[in-house]
């Protein structure tokens, strides 16, 4: 067991996967020597060598179309796109090559990559670097959504994605680099498409993802010793598979749900959360269903309005209370 | 390729697997009758799409299940035996393959691996409404307090709210629920408590098939949901009996057989009846009443382990000798189960006749979601006063028409069935 930051295990990840399997191949922009702009692929160089870690022109179409003419050809490739606003670059990747070869050719063409990038906001990197953009992800058929939230999901998911046939997104929050948690020793594969129940509770389920993890968990503890209110706090990990069942059965013992979302508002991942609740756990629901999300503008680069618009435990102790004592 | 239990009509949830056509190992190629299935009213061949072999039968004859199950594998014999494995390797990690097993040696067959659903792609809507959101004075319930009254018995008229503006919670519920402990049992016993109550009395089990069943929910349902009101009216015959000798000596000058009945010339009587009062031609759709511009005559048909409703469109429009053979049709294809599903749904109203029985006179249940019907018992000679004062005998009909209250209102309702009356008691009209 050691204490190990998200950043280094998303190289501690890589680095299980490459090791057991040659096809396992990594290219991005100063992934190799430089260790990654957010040093999240340190020493995978040195232990790989320059055919398995490649540095790529800064050129993100470039980048995903060598990964998944990689991945066709019987290669296993992780990409890494820097930030992830910068999927919009290579949109045409994400929305219609990855997504729809192996549909496309009845089975024949394969693309089994996964896609790193540095999502997330709260580190002052403006409007274009700091989006949230795990709800553009979510609405293409075809891709798998990642999104870990502490070092031990980052190894288990990595490996998982890495090891599923399709294309697989995974989403790194940029503000959780430094953040520490236990990892054991040895190899760890976690599976797609399910949640985890961080913290059991019976009075309503808060549905968070990411960065908003911590937060929901710190707010579910203040709701606890201040308020009495005993809240369960789900960490959804995974967009696409969605693990439904686990959601659903919190519902139906809690019969409240919110979601914190660090995307947008306008058709944020908890959106179809929540419509899935509304429609199959309609006659769970003892009161409305509720969105704590970032507003519906481009993120500021000031800090103290960057700290205002991102959901914080504060915000998610005021709304579960006010939603409540209503 | 997997074959599923296909949906036949709107409401229907489930079905029936009553036949197997083919058995497994058998060749099967587009077209080809593969099963039977029954469900709640009718029973219908499901022919193959694809060629192959059917390779598994998921379902046993006599089994009910969910529209969307599959019910058998058609395994598509000597093509692409290399893409087959590719679509398995797609399956969810937590999907369980079932991988099926190929019958004939002869053949060469691929595997097919059944993929689990994906859940995202598979939203339940629940299939129970528990009663409206808002209570007459306007106070909300939510959706779990209103679940938890309608299983426990609790009557939500009767509970002051906690929420915001007096909205019901589930908290109001369940505390009402520990302050009245007289509260009768839950109208619902189990059915381990019923087999319980009758295991030392001699009986036999009868299946519950996909019709009983829909009969059971609807009729529940309309019981319970539709506030009924009822209005009984006296109907003289005579002059339809009239009239419906003299059309039959016509009719069969002009054609052999054919000769009206007296529930043909009812559904045109009530066909005419609604066509001049159209206000109690309608149908409640919660937000909103729709008015149907045209009459569709439902009628009830008693068969074998239940009954059905076919019905006859526009029949205002139509003459009393067309809606004689129409109904001819139907009643014979609704006895043999062979109804289509859009033949026996719609219609704004009904009419169930058990004069044949010598049922003197009866209430009916509406038929969701139409919104009446009329019930018509049998003709009985009474003593009937004349104009000059004396008494004289007649053959008179007692019809019952049972109004849904929240479309049709007394006053309508009554003017609906003084045209009925007055379509049967001046009857020429009707063939005209």
């Amino acid at each position: 067991m050691a204490e190990l930051t998200y950043r280094d295990a998303v190289a501690r990840g890589i680095a299980q996967e490459m090791a057991r399997d040659p096809d396992v191949v990594l290219i991005g922009e100063d992934i190799a020597k430089a260790g990654g702009v957010f040093k999240a692929t340190v020493g995978l160089y040195e232990q790989f060598g320059p055919r398995r870690v490649r540095d790529t022109p800064i050129s993100e179409q470039a980048i995903l179309g060598a990964a998944m003419g990689a991945a066709m050809t019987g290669l296993k490739p992780i990409a890494e796109i820097m930030f992830a606003d910068f999927a919009a670059v290579c949109w045409d990747y994400f929305a219609n090559e990855f997504p729809k070869s192996r549909y496309m050719t009845n089975g024949q063409v394969k693309t089994p990559l996964v896609v790193r990038l540095g999502n997330g906001g709260g580190a002052r990197f403006g409007a274009q670097h700091s989006q949230s953009v795990e709800n553009w992800c979510m609405m293409i058929p075809g891709l798998k959504v990642v999104v870990p939230s502490s070092p031990i999901d980052v190894v288990g998911l990595m490996a998982a994605a890495v090891r599923d046939p399709d294309p697989v997104i995974f989403l790194e929050h940029k503000s959780l680099y430094a953040t520490k948690g236990e990892v054991p020793d040895g190899e760890i594969v976690d599976t797609l498409g399910t949640a985890k129940i961080l913290r059991p509770g019976k009075d309503a389920t808060i549905l968070a993802l990411s960065l908003m993890v911590p937060r929901a968990l710190e707010a579910a503890d203040r709701l606890q010793a201040e308020h009495g209110i005993d809240c369960e706090v789900i960490d959804v990990r995974s967009l696409v598979p969605l693990d439904t069942q686990t959601i659903l059965a919190s519902v139906a013992r809690t019969h409240r749900v919110f979601t914190v979302e660090e995307n947008p508002r306008l058709c944020g991942w908890g959106a179809e959360l929540m419509s899935i609740i509304a429609d199959e756990a309609f006659y769970e629901l003892d009161g409305p269903l509720v969105r704590i999300t970032t507003p519906h503008i481009p993120l500021p680069a000031a800090d103290v309005l960057e700290d205002l618009v991102i959901p914080n435990a504060a915000r998610i102790v005021e709304t579960v209370l006010r939603t409540l004592s209503n | 390729m997997d074959i599923l239990m296909p949906q036949l009509g709107e409401t229907v949830t489930e079905g029936t697997v009553s036949l197997w056509v083919k058995a497994v190992g058998d060749s099967v190629q587009p077209g080809d009758p593969l099963f039977e299935i029954e469900t709640d009213k009718s029973s219908m061949e499901i022919p193959a799409t694809c060629a192959g072999v059917l390779s598994e039968i998921r379902v046993a004859k006599g089994a009910v299940v969910a529209v969307g199950t599959v019910v058998a594998v058609i395994t598509e014999a000597g093509t692409n035996a290399q893409a087959a494995p590719a679509a398995g390797a797609s399956a969810a990690p937590a999907a369980a393959p079932a991988t099926a097993v190929s019958a004939s040696a002869a053949a060469p067959l691929v595997t097919v691996v059944a993929r689990a659903i994906d859940p995202q792609q598979a939203v339940v809507t629940p299939a129970r409404n528990f009663g409206p959101a808002r209570r007459a004075d306007g106070v909300v319930i939510t959706p779990l307090a209103r679940r938890l009254a309608s299983q426990n018995g609790v009557d939500v008229t009767q509970l002051t709210g906690s929420g915001p503006h007096g909205r019901i919670m589930a908290r109001d519920v369940t505390a009402e629920r520990s302050t009245s402990p007289a509260r009768p049992m839950p109208a619902s016993a189990t059915a381990a408590d019923i087999l319980a109550l009758y295991a030392d009395v001699p009986h036999d089990v009868l299946p519950v098939d996909g019709m009983r069943r829909a009969i059971a929910r609807r009729l529940l349902e309309s019981k319970q949901t539709i506030p009924h009101f009822y209005l009984t009216v006296p109907v003289l015959l005579d002059a339809l009996n009239t009239l419906r000798s003299d059309a039959n000596v016509a009719l069969a000058a002009r054609s052999a057989g054919q000769k009206l009945s007296v529930t043909d010339l009812i559904i045109k009587a009530l066909a005419v009846a609604l066509q001049q009062v159209p206000e109690a031609n309608v149908i409640w759709a919660e937000d909103r009443i729709l008015q149907l511009r045209r009459a569709d005559i439902g009628i009830a048909v008693a068969i074998q382990g239940g009954l059905v409703t076919p019905v006859i469109r526009d029949a205002g429009g139509k003459s009393v000798t067309a809606i004689s053979t129409e109904l001819k049709s139907l009643s014979t294809r609704a006895r043999d189960r062979k109804l289509q599903p859009a033949e026996y749904q719609g219609g704004s109203i009904a009419i169930s006749n058990l004069g044949m029985y010598g049922v003197q006179e009866f209430s009916a249940i509406i038929n969701p979601p139409q919104s009446a019907i009329l019930a018509v018992g049998a003709a009985q000679r009474v003593a009937v006063e004349t104009a000059d004062g004396g008494v004289r005998f007649a053959s008179q009909l007692t019809v019952t028409l049972s109004c849904d209250h929240r479309a049709i209102d007394g006053a309508v309702g009554a003017r609906l069935l003084g045209a009925f009356k007055a379509a049967i008691e001046q009857p020429l009209a009707l063939l005209l």
